[in-house]
């Protein structure tokens, strides 16, 4: 397919990412405001020979994905708060059985059914704390329809490389809003497939400790009969009580993540060269921190910007060096704060950190952060 | 006979011994379903065992297929999405009566409806055995469980019934105790292409038999012995006389259009949409000619 210039909405843009990515299976629910990701892979998927399935409710949903990447396909599901918290469950069976499948949810107002139409920022603690026990996962945030489209991409690629769950946490204003994309020719984007076993099936061991601690993953169906279970388990993947196989299973998890942050984490910075004041922001939120942050420069205010593009695993190392050098933080979001104490935790000693939000159901405005940086001095 | 069936079908030297109690039923079961694959001569490749959570879905471990156990109530909506990603692949379902039909019972009736082909084998207790005993969907008006000492207030669902009432289009019922019919009733339940369920009474000695005063094993298994009525004969007892009695065998059987296969119409149809707009586009590129004639001539002719 040539490349294509196209008007079209955030979350036709995940669908229309999820399938140059190479996703062939979506199992999703009604819910505002993702349903037009549903709506759209029920048309898109089988044409290219793709499956389509509309569950019961949510928990159905995130267990079909899973069954289906068990069974070899590049899976997803789409979602919005209420669904996403019924979700967890599934989260955390794929976080602990190794299972790549992606997960958007594009967020409205909370707690509970809230605000169904409105757009939020409220689920960024629960992306990354939403199933019970230690655990490791990814989270992009795209601000526009056009890093939708690449950002959902990006998700499946992580999620097959790393075998983990990984979220795209969109939000209502991006999910419904038009803007202009070029969809480049399928050919040119770089698509990433997990790795499968090269040795024969009597050597197999679906969750072997290896250096980097990625195993390749088997499909069912194809000569290597394993076993997968959400219990935690050894090398063969049987469950197990034993201290040490705990340990290395649970390490394993960990730093298959942790330690390939270089690989994994994405942000955006600007004018932080010689900025006393920095504004962190992500998601729809940072299209106004933008403007404010464009329109205090021309006013020779020294501010700017960053913009963790991985909210999890969140750029520390990146935010510490730029932290440094500025005397007062603003974290901007659309929420009662939650990334703020991500950035507290990077330094919480010396700067002066102030939350920006907005929690109405309407986007911040650049004129609401102008006017609190300038509060300040 | 036996010895080889044990050492080709189960992960013999590794998950042994296995979790369930002396005298349970669970096991047989299991005996059942690998002489019936065994018949059918399926491939231990292909075959996929999903299961849930509860002593019935330990089988996993212990059977050498592609095996995932998955979470408490979800192996139908796990199963769903593995067989629709691969309908080639024979997709069992291990589960027992909590796990199907409180925490599951959603994904259980809509699985019927949808009549996807899942084979459904589902082991009823009466009562949650990994958890100690408590009462579950299946537990009789009166019976006792650990949570309730003094009788179950509440009026428990056939499950058969159930399944038949959601659509499934084969429903088949028997006991720990009636084996050669299991086996057949498996073998019967695998070849129907829809939503198979064998609902399969297999005793708890340890929790139901000891809280309702049934006996041992060998007394729980005889219960099943005289009050089962094969279905075949019901016409020869009177509505009074099968009052406390339950029937056995294949309780329903209507093949209808299987999900996976409608799907792959689905398929085909948007399939062939998409071949002919390239077709036209292309035939609109190749010949610009023709198409500009066709559109200048005149209305009249046609």
């Amino acid at each position: 397919m040539p490349e294509k210039t196209v008007l079209m909405q955030g979350n036709e843009a995940c669908s229309e990412g999820a399938i140059a990515a190479g996703c062939r299976f979506f199992a999703g629910y009604p819910i505002t405001p993702s349903t037009e990701i549903a709506e759209s892979m029920s048309e898109k998927l089988p044409r290219v020979g793709g499956k389509f399935i509309q569950m019961e409710d949510e928990i159905a949903s995130i267990s079909a994905i899973i069954g289906a990447s068990v069974g070899g396909l590049k899976s997803m599901t789409a979602t919005s708060g209420p669904g996403f918290s019924l979700m967890q469950e599934g989260i955390g069976y794929a976080c602990m059985a190794e299972i790549p499948i992606v997960i958007a949810n594009v967020m409205r107002g909370g707690p509970s059914t809230g605000l169904p139409t409105k757009t939020a920022q409220g689920d960024v603690m629960q992306a990354r704390w939403g199933t019970h026990g230690d655990h490791f996962l990814i989270v992009l945030a795209p601000e526009s329809v056009k890093e939708t489209f690449y950002l959902t991409i990006k998700s499946f690629n992580l999620s097959e490389k790393y075998r983990v769950p990984v979220i795209l946490l969109l939000d209502e204003a991006i999910g419904h809003m038009r803007e202009k994309v070029v969809i480049p020719d399928y050919g040119d984007i770089l698509t990433e497939d997990r790795l499968v076993p090269i040795v024969p099936p009597q050597w197999y061991k679906p969750y072997e400790i290896t250096t980097d601690f990625v195993t390749p993953m088997a499909p069912f169906g194809s000569g290597y009969r394993y076993n997968i279970t959400g219990l935690t388990h050894d090398e063969m993947g049987f469950p197990t009580n034993k201290e040490s196989e705990i340990i290395s299973k649970m390490n394993k998890l960990r730093d298959k993540i942790m330690r390939s942050t270089t690989d994994i984490v994405d942000y955006e910075s600007l004018y932080t060269d010689d900025a006393n004041t920095l504004v962190i922001t992500f998601g729809s939120a940072s299209r106004s921190a933008k403007e404010a942050v464009q329109y205090l420069r021309n006013h020779r205010r020294k501010v700017g910007f960053f913009r963790p593009i991985t909210v999890w695993p969140f750029p520390e190392k990146q935010l510490r060096q730029i932290i440094k050098k500025v005397d007062q933080v603003y974290v901007v979001e659309m929420n009662q704060g939650q990334l703020i104490d991500e950035v507290r935790k990077v330094e919480c000693y010396h700067k002066k950190i102030f939350g920006i939000n907005r929690y109405d159901g309407e986007m911040i405005t650049p004129n609401q952060i102008i006017a609190k940086i300038r509060e300040a001095k | 006979m036996t010895q080889p069936l044990v050492l080709n079908y189960l992960r013999a030297k590794k998950q042994f011994p296995h979790v369930w109690c002396p005298g349970c039923g669970h096991g047989v079961v299991m005996g059942s379903l690998i002489r019936a694959i065994d018949k059918l001569a399926l491939s231990k490749d292909d075959v996929v065992m999903v299961s849930g959570i509860g002593c019935s879905s330990r089988m996993t471990a212990y059977v050498d297929f592609n095996t995932l156990h998955t979470l408490h109530g979800r192996p139908i909506a796990y199963a769903t999405g593995l067989k629709l990603a691969r309908p080639e692949l024979p997709v069992i379902v291990i589960t027992g009566d909590g796990d199907a039909t409180a925490i599951g019972g959603n994904h259980f009736i809509h699985a019927a409806r949808r009549n996807i082909d899942l084979t459904i084998i589902l082991m009823n207790n009466n009562i949650y055995g990994m958890t100690g005993g408590q009462v579950s969907p299946t537990t009789p008006y009166g019976g006792r469980g650990s949570t309730a000492k003094s009788g179950n207030p509440e009026h428990p669902f056939d499950i058969s019934q159930l399944a038949i009432a959601a659509g499934a289009s084969f429903v088949a019922r028997t006991t720990a105790y009636h084996v050669p019919a299991m086996d057949r009733l498996i073998q019967q339940a695998f070849e129907n292409k829809g939503f198979s369920l064998v609902e399969i009474f297999s005793q708890c000695p340890t929790y139901e038999g000891k809280w309702n005063k049934r006996g041992d094993a060998a007394t729980m298994l005889k219960y099943y012995k005289d009050n089962a009525i094969p279905v075949t004969s019901k016409s020869k007892y009177s509505e009074e006389e099968l009052k406390d009695k339950f029937l056995i065998g294949i309780l329903h059987h209507t093949p209808k259009a299987e999900f996976t296969a409608e799907y792959q119409k689905i398929i085909e149809k948007y399939q062939i949409k998409e071949q002919m707009t390239q077709l036209s586009q292309q035939k609109g590129k190749n010949e610009p000619e023709a198409s500009s004639k066709e559109s200048e001539s005149p209305v009249s002719e046609d």
